[in-house]
């Protein structure tokens, strides 16, 4: 299992529209299991309504943890997209 | 006339027949299935056929509310298809042998109160996306469709609550306006209203079962006010406010983009004055060409203490950045007069109008000076920023504030924190002895600003807050103008620009005066910006 930490600078944090779009990216990703923890909380992004349950707000400090097929390139992957969208 | 007061959410007038929306409302049926697997299926094909539907209304919200809207019925969409959702539903059909309408409506339930229960009043609002969503395949499932409104004339449509898809949905051309019993600021219908350009109200609760189908109704989007059966004086009223609010818009659309430019090619820029961060959409509404001034007071105003160096810095930082490459000129706080703060702990003063304020307190208290300036030297790699102080009467105080400033730069360098070094520097002339100095002060910064209030209260001896002065406190007063002309002639001559930030730019009878005087900014509230673009472009310089 591989994971990083990561501060949201998206103004809105993890609502409506970021969340669906980190959703569809997630999905990609059939074979690895990919969780967004809030403190003790977590969400699979995939799972829409989990993830905008999670309450993810701009300037809070998250861990994505990826385990599964091919753990490496997910992780460079998500990791990636967080930076440049979140 | 009845009364009605809610909250106004999109601003905007709405003059003519209220409509009622009418949803196909039928008992969502339970009852126990015997094929789970076949109910299973039933559940299966709808929740396609929703998704189907909603990728033709976000199609439709692209054309006509643009991609924010879209992104919401995409949203929408994965929603229907959740897995979290389906699983639930997929429980209720499989293990406790529900029909399918009545799954779906319990996990409806389930996932709106998850919802509502946050502890974020955007997060709270998905609740009603979650029961958009569901409602659609119920009324699949159950073949009564989707409600509608039922008005040949355009009318204004009032509901209980309107979901964004009915919002959507409904034929705009019939729309005038929105107004709800439930709904709040952040409510997708709300943002969808104002993106249309519809005035809605929402919050008006029981007062709505008061009006009756096809009463007259005059909205107003911004007040938050309904007045059912108007009498002739507020219809006439208000058809005026309509016809100002159709030419603004027709304004908008003839001249947003536009150069501000007279018809013998002299161009003047058309800058905003603003007080929140907030205000920035409405700077870019209405088409303004950077802001002339941002008063920093708002963040010492919103604080029971001294705000910090980073909380100054990020507010900075946001406006620059949405605004960039556009300039901003940021005035340094601007306290004390009319402005007090307990925190300053400022001595009560006989005359506090020429008392300790503005730029008398920054350098008297440089410890406060410095935080403000790190902010702000610190938020100019950011954009382009243009840094402004107030109230200068004489020389020294502009060199005692520009060494402040070189301090702070010297500090950030050798700190290695980027900061824009080319940042300009400017003073805002509103006492006499600001005017009257300004071939020296003109030497000492990068351009001037003019804050015509406090030049007019100054110079004529008239206290702008007294109301029966009223006539004695006039900005038309050629020793105000024959300052400003000063100013300007000062400011060429050291080859520095010079814009004018008070009330009296937006003036449409002076707009020829301070085009001939060489005025080459002039900074006015938001929705001012358009009506003087008219202006300019209808004047030539030469008539004069």
């Amino acid at each position: 299992m591989k994971s990083f930490e990561y501060t949201i600078t998206e103004e809105v944090g993890i609502h409506a529209r970021p969340a669906g779009l980190l959703s569809k990216e997630a999905a990609k990703f059939k074979e690895c299991t990919i969780k967004v923890w809030k403190g003790e909380k977590s969400a699979e992004p995939k799972r829409l309504i989990q993830l905008m349950a999670l309450g993810v707000k701009h300037g809070d400090t998250i861990k994505v943890t990826v385990e599964g097929a091919d753990e490496e390139a997910v992780f460079e992957h998500m990791k990636k997209y967080f930076e440049e969208n979140l | 006339m009845l009364r009605l007061k809610g909250k106004g959410v999109s601003e905007g007038i709405a003059i003519g027949p209220l409509c009622f929306y009418k949803r196909q409302t039928s008992d969502i049926p339970r009852y126990e299935t015997k094929d789970a697997a076949a109910e299973w299926q039933r559940f299966k094909d709808a929740q396609q056929l929703a998704v189907e539907q909603l990728g033709e209304i976000a199609e439709k919200a692209r054309e006509q509310a643009g991609d924010e809207a879209a992104v919401l019925f995409e949203t929408h969409a994965m929603m229907t298809e959740d897995l979290d959702y389906e699983e639930h539903i997929q429980n209720s059909v499989e293990n406790l042998k529900l029909n399918a309408e009545a799954a779906v409506k319990d996990a409806s339930d389930f996932f709106a109160d998850m919802f509502a229960s946050m502890d974020d009043d955007y997060m709270k609002e998905r609740a009603a996306d979650v029961k958009d969503v569901s409602a659609r395949i119920i009324g699949i499932l159950t073949g009564a469709g989707q409600g509608g409104m039922d008005s040949d004339v355009p009318a204004v449509v009032a509901a209980d609550d309107l979901a964004p898809s009915e919002t959507i949905q409904m034929d705009k051309s019939k729309i005038l306006g929105f107004a709800t019993e439930g709904g709040s600021g952040n409510s997708h219908t709300a943002i969808l209203a104002r993106t249309m350009g519809i005035p809605a109200i929402v919050g008006l609760g029981d007062q709505l079962k008061q009006l009756t189908e096809g009463c007259m109704v005059v909205v107003d989007g911004r007040s938050g006010e309904i007045f059912a059966d108007p009498d002739q004086q507020t219809l006439d009223a208000y058809k005026e406010k309509l016809e100002a609010h159709i030419k603004h818009r027709k304004l908008l659309a003839e001249l947003k983009g536009k150069p501000s430019v007279t018809k013998d090619g002299r161009s003047i820029k058309i800058c905003c004055n603003i007080g929140n961060p907030d205000d920035i959409q409405f700077v870019k509404e209405n088409d303004g060409e950077g802001i002339g001034l941002f008063r920093s007071e708002f963040l010492y105003l919103g604080c029971s203490d001294y705000p910090s160096e980073d909380y100054q810095f990020e507010a900075y930082k946001k406006v620059l950045e949405e605004m960039a490459p556009k300039e901003v000129i940021i005035r340094t706080m601007d306290i004390g007069a009319d402005k007090q703060i307990d925190y300053f702990k400022m001595p009560h003063e006989e005359n506090p109008a020429l008392g300790m304020r503005a730029l008398r307190i920054s350098l008297t208290r440089p410890e406060v000076f410095r935080t403000q300036l790190r902010a702000l030297f610190r938020a100019s790699a950011y954009g382009k920023l243009g840094i402004m102080f107030p109230m200068v009467a004489s020389v020294w105080e502009v060199r005692e504030a520009k060494a402040a400033c070189e301090k702070v730069k010297e500090e950030l360098r050798s700190e290695g924190i980027p900061f824009d070094e080319n940042t300009s520097i400017g003073i805002m002339i509103e006492t006499p002895a600001a005017a009257v100095m300004s071939d020296l002060l003109a030497k000492e910064v990068d351009f001037f600003s003019c804050g015509t209030n406090d030049l007019t209260q100054y110079t004529l001896a008239v206290d702008r807050q007294n109301n029966d002065l009223g006539r004695f406190f006039d900005p038309h007063h050629p020793a105000v103008l024959r300052l400003l002309k000063l100013v300007a002639d000062n400011a060429h001559k050291e080859g520095i620009w010079v814009g004018i930030c008070g009330e009296l730019g937006a003036d449409p009878e002076l707009t020829q005066t301070f085009l001939s005087i060489g005025i080459d900014e002039l900074s006015v509230s938001p929705r001012s910006v358009l009506p003087l673009r008219e202006k300019v472009r209808s004047s030539s310089v030469k008539e004069l």
